[in-house]
């Protein structure tokens, strides 16, 4: 499997704006309530992975699912609440199951990857 | 559990000296043992197995790349090849990714759902990362969870909270610290603390 920054074509690409679906569900999932609606963007498509809402009740985990590193600002996340680093982020893999294309896809200049972050 | 049902759980103490919370565990153990879900002493297995592995791997992995520049950029591309070269293994659930702290880039992980944690490398997480309180604020109030450990970062460095809510383990590479040249790889390692590896705090200085 490996971390594959970058790998196979999902939904979403590098640098695409994500909305994260709001949905209440009663089974197992690994979506925490508090970024539910809250807008992000891919960091990286970190690779297929056995779905942990199927492993959770039994099955199998396949079809396996996208998983994405998505960027969030705390200042956006925590709104008020957030009373210091309001340039900080928060980054939360996300299976590709919880995502939404958001208005404004363009990537903006200078978005950099794990990758490239990494040389 | 009725008295007397199950034979009493091996190696375990008795049950009236455990809380509610290890007596449930207890009792679901031996069902999933007499249902044959799992084998007797495959639990303990994993728990030893979890338990042998030391920080020292996290350390002996973090030193390296401060001194093998090659090296770092292919721990920070493939995190499971990279750490075979230095004969240590990850498990096959769980992959690795670790993320570089720098003078302007700070990374703190935590698990906000349960308490995913990098113990391939580290072992078992202390207490206070799987704690509630750990959980709630390291992800809203990142600086004064870190203030708390002695942490004080100012707004030129941008803080980076991963919250690891998935089958990826994150493992922080701490900065290394000033002062710290002409060191030994040996030695460096004893500067790399499982704190500065979650990212609560740098790495000692020499």
């Amino acid at each position: 499997m490996g971390v594959v920054f970058c790998a196979r074509p999902g939904r979403f690409r590098l640098g695409d704006a994500v909305v994260v679906r709001t949905e209440t569900v009663d089974h197992h999932h690994r979506t925490p309530s508090f970024i539910k609606g809250k807008r992000g963007r891919v960091r990286a498509v970190s690779g297929p992975f056995p779905d942990p809402e199927s492993r959770a009740h039994g099955g199998t985990g396949e079809p396996r699912r996208l998983l994405y590193h998505v960027e969030f600002r705390q200042a956006e996340v925590w709104a008020e609440r957030c009373r210091e680093g309001r340039a900080d982020l928060l980054l939360m893999d996300l299976y590709e199951q919880w995502l939404e294309a958001a208005a404004g896809s363009e990537r903006p200049p200078g978005f950099t990857t794990h990758k490239e972050e990494a040389t | 559990m009725s008295p007397g049902h199950h034979e009493p759980h091996k190696g375990a103490r008795p049950d009236e000296d455990l809380g509610p919370r290890a007596r449930r565990a207890l009792a679901i153990h031996e069902l999933l043992v007499d249902k044959e879900v799992i084998a007797a002493g495959e639990v303990e297995e994993q728990a030893r197995r979890i338990q042998s592995r030391s920080l020292s791997d996290g350390s002996r992995v973090v030193a390296r790349a401060w001194v093998d520049p090659e090296f770092k950029s292919r721990l920070l591309t493939d995190a499971r090849s990279a750490v075979g070269e230095l004969g240590l293994s990850l498990t096959r659930d769980a992959e690795l990714a670790v993320v570089e702290n720098t003078e302007s880039v700070h990374h703190l992980v935590v698990c906000t759902l349960c308490s995913c944690y990098p113990t391939a490398l580290l072992g078992p997480p202390p207490d206070w990362y799987k704690s509630a309180p750990y959980r709630r604020r390291a992800v809203a109030e990142p600086r004064a969870v870190m203030r708390e450990f002695g942490l004080d970062l100012g707004e030129s460095v941008q803080v980076r909270v991963i919250d690891s809510t998935a089958d990826l383990r994150y493992l922080v590479l701490p900065r290394r610290p000033p002062g710290a040249e002409g060191l030994s790889e040996e030695a460096l390692a004893a500067l790399v603390t499982r704190d500065s590896m979650i990212g609560v705090t740098e790495a000692r200085d020499p």
